[in-house]
């Protein structure tokens, strides 16, 4: 029978997610990646794994592994493959996990990720495609640029002296217990390559057989950056970088190891819900707040430590008990106390698009550089409640409703100054007509749980709610 | 069909690296002037001697720019 050697269909015909030339890959002409990219789809043609593939894409010239294959892929941050990989593997326990990384990716700024995906035996398969450089950046020097080896950042070559030793990846995770099986091959010559396709094939069935982790160091030949000519460069790797990088099957516990189970179990909402005592009230309504418009901004902001990230925080958690799309995003400094501190809380009927709030509806300003900062920012119609007991000068180009509110005071009679943001609660609850009193007690109830903190916290929640009132 | 092996260059897929013309035993393939739809001079086959070795196949890297047939 004939046998043909031609495209894999486990490629697109047409590269149609490439902007442009679809016909062809981007890599330059003699690069290692398409030879392995041609093994890896024909092994998963033969074993017919095609539709079970997923893969995990790196950053670094392997980036566009999604324009290639048609097969589910996923793009990860630089270096993160291999644990995003992991929660691939995970979540598709029958899926055949492939994380495709290069030297720069894996070998620098991932190489934890990958160790630790290594040293837990997850199910996948590696390819850690080493060219000794960063190649998509322009040939910078990586982990595994050989000793003497130049490149742009090391333009008179590498020095042990200045920076260490080439990084054997194969070798440790050879090292490591879990994996079961780690070998080095290349893509330079066809002998190579026939050596290459049967260990890729093995990695393949191991994971067809769920038998864990498989890592694959594939040299490979990057004639641009290393300036050489294809000849050249595939030579080069036989003569000099697989002295560094011998080839070989380092471990090999295929026939020691068993099938790996890690189902995911799919957990119903109501579980979590349940487990985290937030059980669904069968009472509560669909009934939601009554706005003027569709969604309204709030920027809540003061130094830290006036609770103005909390009062956000239980504006958006009212609101959500309402029915209520919500989002909460905090800015602070690194300080505990003291600094400024911001949280911007959207709330809204609909889905909301940004959390970011750059002109509030309604701002509530604690100190006085907030109201400085953010007050002119309030447009007309909008409402800005100030700390008075703080703020003694107020800004003259203020275009919205401007409430004093003696916050900080009414606190202080209330039990402790720390209430001030809760004093601002009662009074927008009231002012905007936003929730009822009964709904904001219990609220507070169930948020202090302390009865001498919820005493004071309902006193000046109270407070607030009465300045409101008697305006 | 034919009973011997055949080899073809996809003209527009090639990029010119010439690693199937260095490891082809029977000096099948080789580079020409023909300038193809990439910009590159693409390799041709210049003789009907093809052993389907398959080396030309297994490091061209790119997909689908040599089909082998092997009767």
């Amino acid at each position: 029978m004939a046998k043909v050697y031609e495209k894999s269909p486990a490629f697109f015909d047409t590269f149609e997610r490439k902007p442009s030339m679809q016909k062809t890959t981007h890599y330059c002409p003699g690069c290692g990646h398409g030879t392995l990219n041609k093994i890896i789809a024909d092994q998963l043609t033969e074993l017919g794994l095609q539709d079970k593939a997923i893969f995990v894409g790196p950053v670094g010239c392997g980036v566009f592994i999604y324009y290639y294959f048609e097969s589910a892929a996923v793009s990860a941050a630089h270096g993160r493959a291999s644990a995003v990989a992991t929660g691939v593997s995970r979540a598709n326990p029958d899926g055949v996990t492939i994380s495709y990384q290069g030297d720069g990716d894996l070998a620098a700024i991932g190489t934890s990720n990958a160790i630790h995906a290594a040293n837990r035996g997850e199910n996948m398969i590696v390819f850690f495609v080493n060219n000794n450089t960063y190649g998509m950046t322009g040939g910078q020097l990586a982990p595994t640029t050989l000793i003497d080896q130049t490149s742009t950042t090391s333009p008179t070559g590498r020095t042990v002296k200045n920076d260490g030793y080439p990084l054997r990846m194969a070798e440790m995770m050879a090292g490591l217990e879990a994996p079961t099986l780690v070998a080095r091959v290349g893509v330079n010559s066809p002998r190579n390559v026939r050596q290459a396709i049967k260990v890729i094939k093995k990695g393949l069935e191991i994971q067809r057989d769920k038998k864990g982790y498989v890592f694959i160091e594939v040299l490979s030949q990057c004639p641009t950056n290393w300036k050489k000519d294809t000849k050249e460069a595939c030579e080069w790797i036989d003569d000099v970088v697989s002295k560094q990088y011998p080839f070989g099957v380092f471990k090999d516990m295929t026939d020691e190891r068993d099938a790996v189970e890690r189902r995911c179990e799919r957990v119903e909402f109501s579980a979590i819900a349940k487990q985290l005592g937030l059980e669904a009230d069968d009472s509560s309504s669909d009934a939601q707040i009554d706005m003027d418009k569709d969604a309204t901004q709030f920027k809540f902001a003061g130094f830290g430590g006036q609770g103005v990230l909390s009062l956000g925080m239980m504006m958006a958690q009212l609101s959500m008990q309402h029915n209520m799309e919500v989002t909460w995003l905090p800015s602070y400094g690194p300080e505990m106390r003291g600094g400024v501190a911001n949280s911007s809380v959207v709330v809204s009927k609909n889905t909301i698009g940004s959390p970011v709030v750059e002109l509030p509806d309604v701002l509530v300003a604690l100190n006085r550089p907030s109201l400085e900062k953010f007050g002119p920012l309030v447009p007309e119609g909008g409402m800005i409640i100030y700390n008075s007991s703080l703020i003694d000068q107020v800004p003259a180009d203020l275009k919205g409703s401007v409430f004093a509110l003696p916050a900080t005071e009414l606190a202080t009679e209330a039990g402790t100054a720390k209430a001030a943001n809760v004093v601002v609660l009662g009074f927008i609850a009231r002012k905007a007509a936003m929730f009822k009193l009964a709904d904001l007690e219990a609220f507070l109830t169930e948020t202090f749980k302390k009865p001498a903190l919820v005493e004071t916290n309902i006193k000046a929640l109270r407070a607030g709610w009465e300045v409101a009132e008697n305006l | 069909m034919s009973d011997k092996p055949s080899v073809t260059v996809h003209a527009d897929l090639c990029k010119a690296c010439g690693l199937c013309i260095i490891h082809c035993p029977k000096g099948t393939l080789v580079a020409s002037d023909k300038i193809n739809v990439l910009g590159y001079p693409t390799t041709v086959v210049a003789n009907d001697d093809c052993i389907g070795c398959a080396n030309c196949y297994l490091i061209c890297p790119e997909p689908g720019a040599i089909t082998l047939v092997k009767p």
